[in-house]
């Protein structure tokens, strides 16, 4: 064996170029640092890397140096030499560089402590990419079944449906039920058989956090799930999962396995004589199956549509028993409030939604990914410090929260703390944690195309306002889109969406035009430039787009006129040529052609 | 019982716990409108899939309109089933549904019977926006021997899918597709004569709209009726004068024997005969064959089965050979009445009149769709020539009636023809449920005993439960009969005799809820039971009217017998009245 | 492994693991190992994780490196996949993303041999429960 060397280096300095401290001149400070260090001859001696972001974007630019796990915060270039000069050569901490907790006046230095001013705080996700999901003693190492072990042993089911409620946990799933409350309807309905079902059908579009949470940490939720069983009076256990997640799946099936294997599944487990056991039952991927009602329709071999609640599935759900379905990010929220209790989990978070969300970050945003932030967390700290901000150095334009029949919030929202109320306040809601981030060149009125294009795709059909009321909206955008719409239609555009929120029978279609009327009210001027000017401001409706050639600019070429296949360019040689916008179909050709930059699209 | 307290329209309504806001609100004398929601009360019967959203109404404190057809009522609630905002979405919702279905009122065989047509009556819609831009859901149209299936026109209210589902577990139709290309249909979208349907026509009988409707042979008809080479004659089953008079106005109930009679006079049918003499003759050759199988059973004679079951009814018989194929010997091998008369009337009273079978053409007027698909089976047809040549139901009569101008109501009673016109009270009640065994009963216990009946009603056999079950005393020997309308009840009994444990010695199996009277071909109930009620308490008064009430005392049936037939189950009557069954189940094949 | 049938059962099996990753933990002990984790979820797998896994697995054995490596589910570093988190023995776990074959045979040559940091870092940048 390789002897594992000595650091060559005998210093390293981490210059964090996440997007806030990037834009607060990190890249100039790490070139200082570099500068100084060749100015003493130390470049051999000292190593400066620029590292991913370090969360602490509230106080960058942020340095580290290792190996003393020093952390300077709000650094400017000019301070690169005393960095070197004090600390490097002289070993001194900078102190005016370190952190001040302005209620101790304690200086915070160390990484360790600097933890709690990170802004994502994972409880859901405490596992992922820590352990290997298909070792159980790797689960068990990270506390995994104690609070099984600790519940049945110690508590009774009335206590454990307590220690939920007072933690004041919400569902994950979208609407925000409270799962204590859930759970001790659950446990009230009286019969002989009930079950626990764990909602695995995340539908929404760009949102992954339940694949993520039952591929990375499938025990978490299996133990939950044990729990909720225990306290409902349930010994039968289903997770309804698509079958497009086969790695979870796989994932699942090895860990109940191993669970069983070593009896925290199945008959008298921990020896306290009550039996619990998970079947997985597969969905074949619609968007509606994730409605409760529906989920069990499909679970019983019924077509996935939903029906009229009440009766609630707590009350007749599965196979006409008492059924408890819970969100995987819910279950997962589980035994950490059990080992660290209630008023543990509800110091987190705002008044009403308690502990953290996952949020899938997607679209024109520069970290796509999963974060996990306490309740709270306003759309900014997201967006432009976890998330990094846009892409490109774009303007930002909206965000969709809720996934596809979420509202687009604007940036006057952005500041909002981020909770279930206030996204609701908003217009939008939490849906399951999806966010879609567009920027300037995105047009408002296609976006909330697109999003009806996906939830007319997704209707069962079951009701009419949502069967047909929705491919009538698309089909209004898109006649706005072609340049063909009124301010009538924009009217009609509304009233239907009103009525669509206002009858649809589930969340689906109640919800289905939240992102037309959250873009006719953030963004009129947009639509209106649609019927009334015939312009797609940010340039995306095709038919709304017309070329044109600059005189001053064209040299009479020709090339474009050769180029184009319905002859609709005509001009003398060396002549400024002339687009005919009604023989034009818009391919592009000539721009791709013209040397000169004498066409253009407006 | 715990009742619940509420306000709907500003009137104060106490209601049982569990009573739906609709039915709070039509207590009160409030109709809120629906297009799906329907419900058959005496018979157990409804769907409520709260689809259409029109019957929304507005509760003080929450979120979103409620369906009424599906929100219970609570203490305190404060309703409002016409409020501007329930107006406004209703109208809404109605244009959805508009935007999206055919606009061809002017031939659409539902045009003046049409929910929709009458809501959008209801609602005042004069216009559709958007129509310009608005596409449809467009299917492939489907005919079957009964039935035309024209998807366009469906507006999922799943009615049909209650009926077929759950009430008589056919299961040949359910949604399929999402979103707006959602629709009912059979499995992988396939034809209905490549499904399990049995023809029962319960449907048809409920669809709001022209998406489910019969095949309309009065053209066919007419046409026979124009050609100089033809003599056309007609049959009439029991249940049709039962309740042909509501299609002209009179109330349901209404007997109009002899104004139908006359009326098909004028059509120009030559012959006007009755079904209810075959009947009769049904009653003469399942009756013999019950008597015949019973005594060999009591004898211990194990090839002869019991219990025996009648084979009237061609849904029915349909429903077995496609889910209980493996039973098919059990059921009596009598043919159906419609059958009998065929076969009857294309031999004995073809060779009568002095003419060819190819020159007689036999109508029968049925309440029933599947009699279409029966008279089209080709064991009940001669090189080609159908003992049966067109069926068409009490709708299509009547609104063949209203297409010569002819004023039922102010026509005068005629009397059917003889011979085959004649009939006993037996053949009458055919047309209820309980009905063919009642009147077997009669008829078999007196050839059995050997004594005369005291009491000819046997009330222990009538009535609408689903299942029901008597014993008679046959002089000692008690004779346990089981009754069964609605596929789906009679299913619960198939299964047990499947399993040997039924303890029947003979069970009557009707398709249609209610008998015949329910029929899939009879004019449209709109969800309204009470209609089904009164046409069988019809049924009964028309039987109470006859001076013979028991089949083999039909005079006509005694020479039919003497000079044509020998007697009961002989080699002749087996030739021409009896018939034997198919295994359906391989007639299921997925084609793409 | 043994069935669990009371609470003691499950804290020895706890114990027993982090006594085993304590072990290789330890700087300079003989236990001491190189610990590397490959963030393999889909997001992961899609982007190429699985050859990196496998890169690591053959290249460390070849090298001579007494490491383990070890699949997980992802971090949520979907704009940095593959990610990689790599603990020298009694060092902290330093997490590289964008990990190509280039990069993962960096990383072995530069910072698991010599300590030395390179391109691609990325921070802890949340908090855990414990």
């Amino acid at each position: 064996m390789e002897e594992i060397k000595m650091v060559k280096y005998r210093k390293q300095i981490l210059v964090c170029s996440g997007a806030g401290c990037d834009s607060r001149h990190s890249e100039e400070i790490l070139d200082n640092l570099k500068l100084e260090l060749e100015a003493l001859a130390l470049e051999n001696d000292i190593q400066v890397i620029k590292t991913g972001c370090f969360g602490l974007c509230g106080l960058g630019p942020v340095v580290k140096i290792m190996p003393d796990d020093i952390i300077y915060t709000k650094v400017t270039p000019e301070d690169a030499v005393e960095i070197i000069s004090e600390h490097i050569v002289k070993g001194k901490k900078i102190e005016r560089l370190v952190y001040k907790d302005p209620l101790t006046q304690k200086l915070v230095s160390a990484s360790s402590e600097m933890a709690s001013f990170k802004k994502q705080l994972r409880i859901v996700l405490r596992n992922c990419g820590i352990i290997d999901p298909e070792s159980i003693g790797e689960a068990i190492a990270r506390d995994a079944y104690l609070a099984l072990g600790k519940v049945l042993k110690e508590m009774k089911p009335v206590d454990v449906i307590k220690l939920i409620q007072d933690s004041g946990l919400r569902g994950r799933g979208g609407a925000g039920f409270p799962t204590g409350l859930k759970w001790k309807l659950a446990f009230e309905n009286k019969s002989d058989e009930k079950y626990v079902v764990c909602n695995a059908d995340e539908g929404d579009p760009g949102a992954f956090m339940d694949r993520s949470v039952l591929e990375g940490d499938p025990h978490s939720v299996l133990e939950a799930m044990a729990i909720c069983g225990y306290c409902i009076g349930s010994s039968r256990g289903l997770i309804y999962i698509r079958a497009e997640y086969p790695l979870a799946v796989a994932r699942l099936i090895t860990a109940i396995k191993q669970a069983r294997d070593i009896g925290l599944l199945g008959n008298d487990i921990f020896g306290s004589g009550f039996n619990f056991d998970i079947e997985i039952k597969y969905g074949a991927g619609a968007f509606v199956c994730g409605e409760e009602t529906a989920l069990i329709h499909s679970m019983e071999g019924l077509r996935g549509e939903p029906t009229v609640k009440p009766p609630f599935p707590v009350e007749s759900g599965f196979r006409g028993k008492p059924t408890n379905v819970n969100n995987v990010e819910t279950f997962a929220c589980i035994s950490p409030i059990i080992l660290k209790g209630a008023s543990w989990f509800s110091s987190i978070g705002t008044e009403k939604s308690k502990g953290t969300k996952v949020f899938a970050l997607a679209g024109k945003i520069n970290n796509v990914g999963l974060i996990e932030v306490p309740m709270g967390t306003t759309l900014r700290e997201v967006i432009f410090e976890i998330g990094g901000g846009i892409q490109y150095g774009k303007k930002f334009k909206a965000v969709q929260t809720g996934g596809p029949s979420g509202g687009c919030l604007t940036e006057k929202h952005l500041d909002t703390p981020i909770d279930f109320d206030n996204l609701v306040a908003a217009g939008s809601m939490m849906g399951s944690g999806g966010m879609i981030v567009m920027d300037e060149d995105d047009c408002m009125v296609s976006i909330s195309k697109y999003y009806l294009d996906f939830t007319m795709d997704e209707s069962c059909g079951k009701c009419s306002p949502c069967r047909i009321g929705n491919t009538r909206l698309h089909e209004l955008l898109e006649h706005i889109c072609k340049g063909n719409g009124t301010m009538a239609d924009l009217d009609r555009l509304r009233n239907m969406s009103l009525v669509i929120k206002d009858t649809a029978l589930c969340g689906l279609g109640q919800s289905s035009p939240n992102p037309v009327l959250s873009t006719l009210e953030n963004f009129m001027d947009e639509y209106v430039a649609h019927v009334v000017d015939k312009k797609c401001p940010a340039g995306k409706c095709r038919d709304l787009m017309q070329y044109f050639i600059i005189s001053d600019n064209c040299v009479g070429c020709t090339a474009c006129a050769r180029v184009c296949p319905v002859n609709a360019i005509t001009g003398e040689r060396k002549e400024p040529h002339l687009i005919n916008p009604s023989i034009c179909i818009k391919c592009g050709a000539c721009i791709e052609k013209c040397k000169f930059d004498a066409i253009i699209i407006k | 019982m715990e009742t619940m307290k509420l306000t709907i329209d500003n009137k104060i309504i106490e209601v049982p716990k569990g009573t739906t806001l609709f039915k709070a609100a039509r207590e009160l004398g409030i109709e809120i409108p629906t297009l799906c929601y329907m419900e058959l009360h005496d018979l157990n019967i409804e769907n409520k899939p709260a689809g259409c959203r029109i019957c929304v109404v507005e509760v003080q404190g929450r979120r979103n309109l409620a369906p009424s057809c599906a929100t219970n009522c609570e203490n305190g609630m404060v309703v409002k089933t016409h409020s501007t905002r329930v107006l406004n979405a209703r109208r809404t919702v109605m244009e959805f549904i508009l935007s999206d279905h055919p606009k061809e009122c002017l031939i659409c065989p539902k045009s003046g019977s049409c929910d929709l047509q009458n809501m959008a009556i209801r609602l005042g819609i004069r216009e559709i926006p958007g129509t310009e831009i608005a596409k449809m859901s467009t299917y492939r149209k489907d005919t079957s021997p009964s039935i035309i299936r024209d998807l366009d026109k469906c507006i999922m209210c799943r009615r049909c899918e209650t009926m077929c589902n759950d009430v008589q577990t056919v299961g040949a139709l359910s949604a399929i597709n999402r979103g707006f290309m959602a629709v009912v249909s059979p499995a992988f979208e396939q034809n209905l004569e490549h499904s399990t349907c049995t023809y029962c026509g319960q449907c048809v009988a409920v669809c709001p709209t022209g998406a489910l409707t019969e095949v309309d042979h009065t053209p066919d008809i007419l046409r026979a009726l124009a050609d100089p080479t033809k003599t056309v004659i007609v049959q009439t089953a029991p249940a049709v004068r039962a309740a042909l008079g509501e299609e002209f106005g009179m109330e349901p109930g209404t007997l109009v024997t002899g104004k139908m009679v006359a009326a098909l006079r004028v059509l120009g049918f030559k012959y006007v005969f009755d079904t209810d003499f075959a009947a009769d003759l049904t009653i003469m050759e399942e009756g013999s064959e019950f008597l015949d199988r019973l005594s060999r059973h009591l004898k211990g004679d194990e090839s002869a089965k019991l219990p025996i079951l009648t084979s009237c009814c061609p849904g029915w018989v349909n429903f077995f050979e496609s889910y209980f194929p493996d039973l098919k010997d059990i059921p009596s091998t009598a043919k159906s009445p419609q059958q009998m008369f065929g076969a009857i009337a294309k031999t004995y009273f073809a060779e009568k009149i002095g003419i060819g079978r190819k020159d007689l053409v036999v109508v029968s007027i049925m309440p029933c769709l599947a009699k279409k698909y029966e008279c089209q089976r080709e064991e009940f047809s001669t090189d080609g020539n159908r003992d049966v040549d067109y069926s068409i139901s009490t709708r299509e009569l009547a609104a063949f009636i209203k297409q010569a101008n002819i004023d039922l109501n102010n026509l005068e009673s005629e009397e059917f023809d003889s011979p085959m016109g004649e009939s006993t009270g037996a053949g009458v009640i055919f047309g209820n449920t309980g009905g063919v065994i009642e009147a077997a009963v009669r008829t078999a216990y007196e050839l059995n005993t050997g004594k005369k009946l005291e009491k000819v009603d046997f009330m222990e056999l009538r009535g609408l439960e689903g299942v029901r079950e008597a014993t008679i005393d046959f002089n000692g020997t008690p004779i346990r009969i089981g009754i069964a309308h609605g596929l789906g009840n009679a299913r619960k009994l198939l299964n047990d005799v499947r399993a040997g444990k039924s303890k029947f010695h003979a069970i009557e199996i009707m398709a249609c809820p209610g008998g015949c009277i329910g029929g899939g071909g009879q004019p449209l109930h709109h969800g309204n039971s009470d209609i089904i009620k009164a046409r069988a308490a019809a049924i009964y008064r028309e039987d109470k009217k006859k001076i013979l009430r028991k089949s083999h005392e039909n005079p006509f049936i005694i020479k039919l017998y003497k000079e044509f037939l020998g007697k009961p189950n002989s080699e002749k009557a087996h030739h021409l009245l009896h018939t034997h069954y198919f295994d359906k189940k391989k007639k299921f094949i997925v084609k793409q | 492994m043994k069935q669990i049938r009371t609470l003691a059962d499950l804290i020895k099996i706890k114990d027993e693991y982090l006594s085993k990753s304590k072990e290789s933990e330890k700087k300079d002990a003989p236990g001491g190992k190189v610990r590397i984790r490959v963030h393999m979820g889909t997001s992961g797998i899609a982007s190429g994780a699985r050859a990196i896994h496998d890169f690591l697995t053959i290249e460390l054995e070849k090298r001579n490196i007494d490491a383990i490596v070890i699949k997980t589910g992802d971090m949520g570093y979907c704009f940095a996949e593959p990610t990689i988190e790599v603990t020298l023995p009694g060092e902290e776990p330093v997490i590289f993303g964008n990990v190509d074959k280039l990069r993962a045979d960096e990383i072995i040559e530069k910072f698991i041999k010599n300590g030395e940091y390179v391109e691609g870092i990325l921070p802890v940048n949340y908090q855990i429960i414990n």
